[in-house]
C-alpha cells in the first residue's frame, strides 16, 4: 500500500436499468434481473434506452440544458453523480484543482435537416451547392457545441466547475480504456491528486448506430445475451443508452479529505492487437498478463460487446482459464462504447466494495464463490483496441 | 556533462524530429521559406463550391493526393506525411518506431458524400431507416473506418510501428499542444524512451466553414485572402480555416544523447487550465489563460523573465487577440514589453486539432534558425494591444525559449514553453 495508491471515490452511472452505484448494484447484483429493451423505436435493431432523468438535479441551470443535447447532457448528469458520491461536488476548491479525462465520440446531428437534405437531393444534380444551401439557412449554430467532442467536457467544466485540466480522447472503446489508464498514471507518478474520468454514449439517434451498422456489427432480430448471440442474424452488438464516471484519487489525498474509498485500482493494460493478423488471442492473453490476473478464482468484468469475432475471441480466452468466471453487463445494459471501460471498472469496484459477487447474468455464465479480494475488468473492442484493469479490496 | 533530469528530477524531453505539412507546403523547407518571406497561405476555396457561404477562403492544403478524398482521408495523409519527416529526421526505422503514438486530430464524422451515396442505394423511408439497411448491406469497411474516431491513428500506428494503444484527442484549438504534453508526460513518467506526437487537421469541409461561420468566427475578408488573418490589428475579424499538420518526435535527453541524435531543441514545460466560463468564448478576466502560462512556467522551472519569445495563439478574431493581450501582460508584468510575440496564423490561418503541434514545430525551428517569424498584415494596429509583434517582417534574434499559446473551444487551455538547449 502506497500513498501513491489510485483509489476509487466516486461512482457515477446510468443505464436503461437506472442511475446511480447503489441502484445498479442492488439490480444487478440480484438474481433475474431482466434487460430494459426497446425492439420497436430503432427495428429491426433492439436497443436499451435512457431511464427517465431529471437533469435540473445534476444540471441547475435550463440554459445549460439547452446549450447541450442528450450525449452531452448525459454525460453531464454522469459526471455530476460522481462528483456528488465522491463529496467533490459543489467544493470549489476541490474542483478547481481537479484533473478530467473525458472518453467521448461525438454528439448528435440534426436528423430532420440532414434528411431534408437528402431528400432534397433527388431534384438537383449540384449537391455541393444544395448543401451549402440547406446548411446556412437550417443548421442551429449552437448545435455544432452540442456535436464536438470535446464539448462533453467543456460542459462539465461550465456546469461542476472542474476545471483542473481538460483532455478528451475519441476513439470508441479504447477511448475509455486509455482515459483510465493514462488519470491513474498520473495520479502515480503524483502529477496529480485527484481526477474525474469516464464517457457516455447515447444510442438513440440512427447515426449512432450507423456508426455501428456501415461494418455490419449490430445484432438483428429476436434479442439474446451478449454470448449467445453467435450466429444470431446481424453482427452481435445490441447497444444502449448510459454513462460511467469515476472520481480517482491518491490514497493519501482521499484519506486525508476522509473519503469512503470503495476499492483500488491495480494496474491496467490497454493493447492494439492486429486483429487482421489474428493477433487478438494472444493479445488479451498479454493483458492478463500484464495485470498479473491472480490464478486462484477470478470474477471478471467483462465489456464483451457481442460483435461475433471479437466476443468469440474473448470468450475463448476465458473459457481456457477456468478458474475465472466472467459476467458480460451488456447483456443488461447494452454496448456503452466509449463508456464501455468506465463501466466494467465501476461494476468491478462496487463487488469489491460489497464483497460479493454478481450471479451469472445468463445462463451459460458460471457460478462465483471464489475470493473477491481483486476483480478484474475488461473491455475487448468491437473492432479494434483492448484493455483491461484489476480492481482490489482497498485495504 | 549534460545534465538528464530537470528541476524537478524529470526526465528532460528533447526533440529529434520535426515534420510539418501547411497550406504553405510540405516539409520544413518550403515551410520556413513561406513563412520567413511573410508569405500567406491563404486563397480563395476551390475544394467545393462557394455559393450562399459568407467566407469563400481558407488556408486548405490542396496539393496531396487525398485533398479531394475527405477530412479523414486527408488527415491520415497529413499526418503520415509529416510523421514520415518527423522519424526519418530522427533516424528511426521508418515502420519500426518504436514508442507510443499521441494524435490530436479532428472529430470525425461520416462524409456528405457518403451520406448521399447510402441515400442513393436503396428507397426506403424515412431516410434514416434506409441510410442504415444500404449501409448493412453494402458494409464498406473505408466508409466504417472513415466514421469511425479511432481509425486514423490506428492506422499510423500499423504504418510507423508505433507501440501500444494509440490515444486520439481532442482539446479544440488546443489539441496539437495536448498530444505534445502527452507525449512528454509519458517519457517524463519513465513509460517510454520515445514518443510520437502528431497533430493533424484536413476538416476544412464546406460543413465546418458553415458552422464556424454561424457562430461569427469567421473573417470575411474574401476579396483579399491573404490579407485576412490580421492578429492584433484593428480591424481583424474572425480567423481563417485552415488545414496542416505537424509531428514531433520526443525523446528523452538521455536516449538521444547516447545514441548520437542531433538535438533540435526540447520541451521543457507544459501548463494546461480549463475554462468554465462559457462553451465558445473565454472568461473575462483571462484567468484560465493566465493560469496555464503560469503552470507552464511552472513546469518548465522559469519565471516570468524567462521567455525569449511567444508564438501566440494569435487567431486574429477580435475577443481571443484582446484576451491573449490582457493575459500575458498580466503574467509577464512589464517583460512584455520586451518580448517578441508573432502569430504564425497571420499566414497559414488557423489549422484548428493541428495548430499547437504546427506553432510548436514553427517555434523549435524559430530558435534553431535565430529568426523570428513576423505577424504579417498588421497595418492597422489596435491601439489597445501594445505588443511587439513582429510586424509583416521577419526579425534575427537569439532565442533560447519559446512560450507556445493554444487556447480552445470549450474552454481547454495548453501553453507550452520550449528552449534551444537543455539548461
Amino acid at each position: 500500500m502506497s500513498a501513491r495508491d489510485v483509489v476509487i471515490t466516486g461512482i457515477g452511472l446510468v443505464s436503461s436499468l437506472g442511475e446511480g452505484a447503489d441502484t445498479h448494484w442492488q439490480k444487478l447484483s440480484a438474481s433475474g434481473t431482466k434487460p430494459v429493451i426497446d425492439a420497436e423505436r430503432f427495428a429491426p435493431y433492439t436497443i436499451h434506452p435512457l431511464p427517465e432523468i431529471d437533469w435540473s438535479l445534476q444540471i441547475a441551470k435550463r440554459g445549460d440544458q439547452r446549450q447541450m443535447e442528450t450525449w452531452q447532457r448525459l454525460g453531464t448528469y454522469v459526471a455530476g453523480l460522481a462528483l456528488t458520491d465522491a463529496g467533490i461536488k459543489d467544493n470549489e476548491d476541490l474542483c478547481a484543482t481537479m484533473d478530467m479525462v473525458v472518453a467521448a465520440g461525438g454528439g448528435e446531428r440534426d436528423v430532420a435537416v440532414d434528411s431534408d437534405i437528402l431528400a432534397a437531393s433527388v431534384q438537383r444534380d449540384d449537391f455541393d451547392v444544395l448543401l451549402n444551401e440547406k446548411l446556412t439557412t437550417e443548421l442551429r449554430p449552437t448545435l455544432f457545441l452540442a456535436q464536438l467532442s470535446n464539448l462533453l467536457a467543456g460542459n462539465i467544466s461550465i456546469v461542476h466547475k472542474v476545471t483542473g485540466s481538460s483532455r478528451t480522447f475519441m476513439g470508441e472503446e479504447g477511448a475509455g480504456v486509455s482515459a483510465i489508464e493514462t488519470a491513474a498514471a498520473r495520479i502515480r507518478s503524483g502529477q496529480s491528486t485527484h481526477m474525474l474520468v469516464g464517457g457516455a454514449f447515447q444510442t438513440e439517434h440512427p447515426d449512432m448506430l450507423l456508426g455501428y451498422e456501415l461494418a455490419g456489427y449490430l445484432h438483428r432480430g429476436e434479442w439474446k445475451p451478449v454470448w449467445q448471440r453467435q450466429g444470431a442474424e446481424g453482427g452481435g452488438i445490441v447497444s444502449g443508452s448510459g454513462g460511467a464516471f469515476l472520481v480517482l484519487e491518491s490514497r493519501e489525498h482521499a484519506k486525508k479529505r476522509g473519503q469512503r474509498i470503495y476499492a483500488t485500482l491495480g494496474p491496467v493494460a490497454s493493447g492494439r492487437a492486429r486483429r487482421g493478423k489474428d493477433e487478438l488471442a494472444a493479445g488479451i492473453g498479454k493483458l492478463l498478463d500484464t495485470i498479473d490476473a491472480p490464478e486462484n478464482g477470478l470474477l471478471a468484468i467483462s465489456g464483451a460487446s457481442g460483435a461475433h469475432k471479437a466476443t468469440a475471441t474473448e470468450k475463448a480466452v476465458i473459457d481456457a482459464r477456468t478458474d475465472i468466471a466472467a459476467r458480460a453487463f451488456s447483456t443488461l445494459t447494452g454496448h456503452l462504447k466509449e463508456a464501455q471501460f468506465p463501466f466494467a471498472v465501476a461494476l468491478a469496484a462496487l463487488a469489491v466494495a460489497n464483497s460479493a459477487a454478481y450471479p451469472p447474468f445468463e445462463a451459460g455464465e458460471k457460478a462465483f464463490d471464489g475470493p473477491l479480494k481483486s476483480v478484474l475488468a475488461t473491455t475487448i473492442g468491437y473492432h479494434h483496441f483492448e484493455g483491461m484493469a484489476l480492481v482490489s479490496a482497498s485495504d | 556533462m549534460t545534465k538528464f533530469t530537470d528541476h524537478l528530477g524529470r526526465p528532460v524531453v528533447a526533440v529529434t524530429g520535426i515534420g510539418v505539412v501547411t497550406s504553405l507546403g510540405v516539409g520544413k523547407k518550403d515551410n520556413w521559406e513561406a513563412l520567413t518571406a511573410g508569405r500567406s497561405g491563404i486563397h480563395p476555396i476551390t475544394r467545393f463550391p462557394v455559393d450562399q457561404l459568407n467566407t469563400r477562403i481558407a488556408g486548405t492544403v490542396d496539393f496531396l493526393a487525398s485533398s479531394s478524398k475527405g477530412a479523414s482521408a486527408l488527415t491520415y495523409e497529413l499526418a503520415e506525411t509529416a510523421a514520415g519527416e518527423a522519424i526519418t529526421e530522427a533516424g528511426f526505422t521508418i515502420d519500426d518506431f518504436g514508442g507510443p503514438l499521441f494524435l490530436a486530430s479532428p472529430p470525425v464524422e461520416l462524409d456528405w458524400h457518403d451520406r448521399l451515396a447510402l441515400y442513393k442505394g436503396g428507397d426506403r423511408e424515412p431516410a434514416s431507416d434506409r441510410l442504415l439497411e444500404v449501409a448493412r448491406n453494402l458494409n464498406s469497411l473505408e466508409m466504417f473506418d472513415s466514421a469511425q474516431f479511432a481509425s486514423i491513428a490506428d492506422r499510423l500506428a500499423d504504418r510507423f510501428g508505433a507501440t501500444g494503444l494509440p490515444i486520439t484527442l481532442s482539446t479544440a484549438c488546443a489539441s496539437g499542444a495536448t498530444a505534445i504534453q502527452l507525449g512528454v508526460e509519458a517519457i517524463r513518467r519513465g513509460e517510454a524512451q520515445r514518443a510520437l506526437s502528431i497533430g493533424a487537421d484536413g476538416s476544412a469541409t464546406a460543413e465546418a466553414l458553415i458552422r464556424f461561420s454561424l457562430l461569427s468566427a469567421l473573417s470575411t475578408s474574401n476579396d483579399a485572402p491573404e490579407k485576412a488573418s490580421k492578429p492584433f490589428s484593428k480591424d481583424r475579424d474572425g480567423f481563417v480555416l485552415a488545414e496542416g499538420s505537424a509531428a514531433l518526435v520526443l525523446e528523452s535527453l538521455e536516449s538521444a544523447t547516447a545514441r548520437g541524435a542531433t538535438v533540435l531543441g526540447i520541451i521543457q514545460g507544459c501548463g494546461e487550465k480549463a475554462d468554465d466560463f462559457h462553451r465558445t468564448r473565454s472568461k473575462p478576466d483571462g484567468s484560465p489563460a493566465i493560469a496555464a502560462v503560469r503552470a507552464a512556467l511552472a513546469d518548465a522551472g522559469l519565471g516570468e523573465d524567462g521567455i525569449d519569445y511567444i508564438n501566440a495563439h494569435g487567431t486574429s478574431t477580435p475577443e481571443n487577440d484582446k484576451m491573449e493581450h490582457m493575459s500575458l501582460s498580466t503574467v509577464f508584468g512589464e517583460h512584455i514589453n520586451r518580448i517578441p510575440i508573432s502569430s504564425n496564423k497571420s499566414m497559414i490561418g488557423h489549422t484548428l486539432s493541428a495548430a499547437g503541434a504546427i506553432e510548436a514545430a514553427f517555434s523549435l525551428m524559430t530558435m534553431r534558425e535565430g529568426v523570428i517569424p513576423p505577424t504579417i498584415n498588421y497595418d492597422n494596429p489596435d491601439p489597445a494591444i501594445a505588443l511587439d509583434v513582429v510586424p509583416n517582417v521577419k526579425r534575427e534574434a537569439s532565442v533560447r525559449t519559446v512560450l507556445s499559446n493554444s487556447f480552445g473551444f470549450g474552454g481547454q487551455n495548453t501553453c507550452l514553453v520550449m528552449a534551444r538547449e537543455p539548461v
